[in-house]
């Protein structure tokens, strides 16, 4: 355990190297906060009826996307493991007397938690002391706030455990890019990154929110607006368990077969 | 002209070396797009319009801002990426070749893989030219062509804007991409519905309004003065000032050492 929390320590100093970027990219996520509020409420005004979020649910979802971006986004891919996987470098890793699933989910998980403690704290703070319903709201309730920290904590641990599997994949592809491409679209839009779920139909809302993907960054940011609530907050924390067992278990798998007939290319 | 037309083939060439790759990397283009596709899809299934405009009213805007980004991209890519160019000396190389600077650096690099997102910008151009309600002719149509190719020049410019940042910073501005990729990203709804603060910033700051918004106005026939249709030319003239501060930059550009 000791060493998988060093492995997770040098990870996240390493990414809390970048302070200038992450300046850029609180500027970049303001810009971006700003214009998705102006577009949600334009189609607000267009018909108030057809809104399927709270307005003020809706304005923390979008500044809690904001502020967690790097946390969640499809995009956060280490190339240094695709390229090690394609270079044959790899092979040092797997000498390690490491787990090489726990020592790469350890540094994912490390890597989004640190690009995103950089970016958070100026976002949500702003962001609070803009005017109802466009700025962040309090959350709904203790029992929102306790179920958002339990949610965003299983989400991150998902998002990782769905990396791994990319990750593993490049092992039998090699060329990882066309699973990379594939993997980032699919989650992008199935998440809730391209627009919250609640504003896609009805009718495949049920089928939606079963998906891995829904309880990723869905979940914890629904939650602390109050959009999910009560009994369903249970069933959704729920789900994000069995989710992050499953992926968790599926990758693990995955190493396993790996190990057993791994090829590593080049001399 | 011959001369570019011949790197225009070199590139070609080298990037039909790695077929599977490029088609790839099309694809993936063709997919992030694809996406934001689906996006405005499903947010008319639900609301219909928006601030009165219909959906393939919006569907052509997004038309409109996706194919003049994409065009941009794939031909002034040497400026997108010339943070690059600066920090390995390649720019160095540049500077004692015979021939303008400009040229050189547009030839450096032209990015077919973009190429995906062109072809779904087409896609979406034959859905909606037919179906947004315009009475098309061909003064109108010619006006169309005039908003994809002045928005081609004004994100042209703004990649010319962000090299010129690059010499005093000898590195990327990562939030010069609100500037192109968030236009890219919201100039998919008709630029009025964020309201008259962001319209203000869009006509006069970085003239995207100019050839997205207002000559699209007088095509579906909110706005009766025909001289709308004529202002992406105008929103051309973005590019001299662009130009100018590129070349202030070059001025005070000290190599970046070996």
């Amino acid at each position: 355990m000791k060493k998988y929390w060093a492995f997770f320590r040098m990870r996240f100093i390493n990414g809390l190297q970048y302070r200038a970027a992450a300046w850029a990219g609180v500027v970049t996520q303001f810009v971006w906060g700003f214009m998705e509020l102006f577009l949600f409420d334009a189609f607000y005004r267009a018909d108030p009826s057809a809104f399927p979020m709270d307005q003020q649910a809706l304005a923390s979802y979008i500044w809690l996307q904001q502020a967690f971006f790097a946390m969640f986004t499809s995009w956060q891919w280490e190339n240094e493991l695709f390229d090690s996987i394609a270079s044959g470098n790899v092979a040092y890793e797997l000498c390690r007397p490491v787990s090489i699933y726990n020592m790469w989910f350890t540094r994912s998980v490390a890597r989004r938690l640190s690009r995103a403690a950089l970016r958070c704290l100026p976002v949500l703070l702003v962001a609070s002391l803009l005017p109802t319903p466009y700025g962040m709201g309090l959350p709904d309730g203790p029992e929102a706030f306790a179920g958002f920290l339990i949610s965003m904590v299983l989400g991150l641990l998902l998002v990782s455990a769905f990396s791994m599997l990319v990750y593993m994949s490049a092992f039998y592809t090699i060329s990882s890019q066309g699973i990379r491409i594939v993997a980032t679209n699919l989650m992008d839009f199935l998440c809730g990154a391209i627009i919250p779920l609640p504003f896609l139909p009805d009718a495949a809302q049920g089928i939606l929110a079963l998906l891995p993907f829904a309880s990723m960054n869905n979940a914890p940011f629904r939650i602390y607006g109050g959009d999910i609530g009560g009994m369903e907050m249970a069933y959704t924390i729920g789900l994000q368990v069995f989710w992050t067992v499953v992926l968790v278990a599926v990758g693990k798998w995955m190493e396993q077969r790996v190990k057993q007939k791994i090829v590593v290319q080049g001399g | 002209m011959k001369l570019y037309w011949k790197h225009l083939q070199m590139h070609l060439q080298s990037m039909m070396q790695y077929k599977t790759s490029f088609f790839l990397t099309a694809l993936g283009q063709f997919l992030v797009s694809f996406n934001v596709f689906l996006g405005i899809y499903f947010m008319f299934q639900r609301f219909h319009q928006v601030a009165g405009f219909t959906y393939s009213q919006c569907l052509l805007c997004f038309a409109v801002t996706l194919s003049s980004f994409t065009l941009a991209e794939v031909f002034f890519r040497g400026f997108d990426t010339f943070a690059s160019c600066i920090a390995n000396g390649e720019f160095d190389r540049i500077l004692v070749r015979p021939r303008g600077l400009v040229f050189q650096v547009i030839c450096k690099k032209v990015e077919l893989t973009r190429l995906g997102k062109l072809l779904q910008a087409l896609v979406i151009f034959c859905y909606a030219v037919p179906n947004c309600g315009v009475e098309w002719n061909g003064i109108k149509i010619l006006g169309l062509v005039l908003m994809v190719l002045g928005g081609t020049v004004v994100f042209a410019s703004l990649f010319v804007l962000y090299a010129g940042i690059c010499f005093f910073t000898l590195e990327g501005l990562e939030f010069m991409n609100v500037f192109t990729d968030g236009a890219k990203e919201f100039g998919k709804y008709p630029l009025g519905i964020y309201g008259k603060h962001i319209l203000v910033i869009c006509t006069f700051l970085v003239p995207y309004a100019l050839f997205q918004y207002y000559p699209f106005l007088y095509l579906i026939g909110q706005r009766s003065e025909a001289g709308f249709l004529f202002l992406p030319l105008l929103s051309c003239l973005f590019s001299i000032p662009c130009y100018l501060f590129w070349r202030w930059g070059l001025r005070h550009y000290q190599s970046t050492g070996s």
